[in-house]
């Protein structure tokens, strides 16, 4: 039998805070360092690649949230999967912006033709502005306002996933070791939710079986 | 790691530096890992001394060089260059070596050989990447690179020794390396052991490991993008965090304008 876990309120406040200001604190840290000349040899690849993988990690830990709320039957991990899923916009925000003000230098004509030239910037793009929908769609009043179709929109969130592990796969030269951990906990916590995510496919397949 | 002082003739030039911290500190040389930090973290171990340069095929007088004869065979000189990596960012690198010509004639190569193979150290227990594949990137050890003749021929080429007025460190391809100043980096084959004279055009690492994304000619050219990222521009590393960084046009052959003729009548879409 696990052990359930409560926590006391203070504690909830306390691990919200804790997420907080390392968040903000990391990117902080991160980006004086990069302004004065502290992150190795080219601070505009080190600072894209930061804000990337934060994101991504921002992202896998809030997906982690509901099955962890299960194991432990204990809903109030809930109550981190938005702060956590935020966060992780927060920092796909910091990455476009990077890219655009230090990588691409404002050059707005190669922004465009790089996403429309560049799968895996395609690729990024889009998942980045499934996290932009989730993210203004993520407040109470929203939740209520949307009604079921609330959670058929968030479950975008599994696409958007899959289309930031391509990005970050399609983005390397040819060490893959690195995205292809991501990938395999990615497919965990995808293959946690494997009868959630099959279901839409086994109802197109049994329209199409009882059609034949 | 012990670097020591080179006795050169220097050479002049108005381009911005990239400060010598960088030069040795922003690497790729998969065989100590993937990570631009990797060499400089993982190889400051590598013996260089004794070191063997075999100059041999299709050559009238093939000899060996060692890591003494690496310095003292051939007047050393400076060449301040530009080099382009294939990932868009460039560095000025003030270079000390020998023109690639020069080691080539005293071998003598008879008119059979068209190109020029290059091989780097194979030693497995000394390179991280050569045992493991997941810290070497995927390549195929040893790493090997090749030039046309009139390639390696070209006074510009030259086998580089030393940089900033010292020799070589090892996550820069000690003791000895390729410098092909028109071509991106990864022509710039590190720490080599053995160059030969051949009749056909030899394998080089990464069109093996790619070949759609990696030619044998590999010249710099903004006209052809590489198929996942464009080559119009590139971000010259120089002094100065975030907001100093600067983006510029990249040139075809990296400026080097002279190299042209080497191509006459080439479609060099087709031969990238």
């Amino acid at each position: 039998m696990v052990s359930r876990i409560h926590f006391r309120p203070w504690q909830i406040l306390g691990l919200k805070l804790l997420i907080h200001s390392l968040c903000i604190g990391w990117a902080g840290i991160t980006y004086y360092q990069a302004v004065t000349d502290q992150l190795g040899g080219d601070p505009v690849k080190a600072i894209l690649h930061f804000t990337g993988i934060s994101a991504f990690n921002l992202l896998l830990m809030s997906l982690c949230m509901s099955p962890l709320a299960k194991y432990f039957r204990q809903a109030q991990f809930i109550r981190f999967r938005r702060l956590l899923g935020l966060y992780a916009f927060f920092y796909a925000v910091l990455h476009l912006l990077s890219y655009l003000l230090f990588e691409l230098q404002l050059e707005w004509g190669m922004l465009i033709s790089e996403i429309i030239k560049r799968p895996y910037i395609t690729v990024g793009m889009s998942a980045w502005l499934i996290l932009l929908a989730l993210s203004i769609t993520s407040t109470q009043a929203m939740q209520r306002k949307l009604g079921r179709r609330w959670q058929r929109l968030h479950n975008w969130i599994y696409l958007a996933a899959c289309l930031i592990a391509l990005h970050y796969i399609w983005s390397v030269k040819s060490d893959i070791v690195q995205p292809a951990l991501y990938i395999a906990m990615l497919a965990v916590l995808l293959g946690l939710r494997k009868d959630k995510l099959l279901k839409p496919l086994q109802g197109i397949w049994r329209k199409i079986s009882t059609r034949a | 790691f012990n670097t020591r002082k080179l006795t050169y003739s220097q050479q002049d030039s108005a381009q911005t530096l990239t400060p010598e911290s960088k030069v040795i500190s922003h690497n790729n040389f998969y065989e100590f890992g993937t990570d631009k930090t990797d060499p400089k973290e993982n190889a400051q171990g590598l013996k260089v001394d004794p070191w063997q340069l075999r100059v041999d095929g299709l050559v009238e007088k093939p000899f060996t060089l060692g890591f003494e004869d690496l310095f003292s065979s051939f007047e050393l000189q400076e060449r301040i260059y530009r080099l382009r990596c294939v990932e868009a960012w460039s560095m000025v690198i003030p270079w000390i070596g020998i023109p690639l010509q020069s080691l080539l004639k005293r071998a003598a190569p008879l008119s059979k050989g068209k190109y020029v193979a290059f091989e780097t150290l194979y030693d497995p227990e000394q390179m991280p990447g050569q045992r493991n594949p997941f810290i070497g990137g995927g390549i195929d050890y040893p790493y090997v690179e090749g030039l046309r003749l009139d390639e390696a021929m070209h006074p510009l080429t030259i086998l580089a020794v030393g940089l900033y007025g010292k020799s070589l460190p090892p996550q820069n391809g000690a003791p000895v390396r390729l410098v092909v100043p028109w071509k991106y980096g990864f022509k710039s084959i590190k720490s080599i052991v053995s160059i030969r004279l051949v009749e056909k055009q030899p394998p080089t690492s990464w069109n093996l490991l790619a070949a759609n994304e990696y030619g044998f000619y590999a010249n710099v050219n903004p006209n052809v993008d590489h198929p996942r990222w464009s080559q119009a521009r590139e971000r010259r590393i120089t002094k100065g965090g975030l907001f100093s960084s600067n983006r510029i046009d990249t040139q075809l052959f990296n400026g080097y304008d002279e190299v042209a003729p080497l191509y006459r009548g080439m479609d060099l879409k087709r031969f990238y």
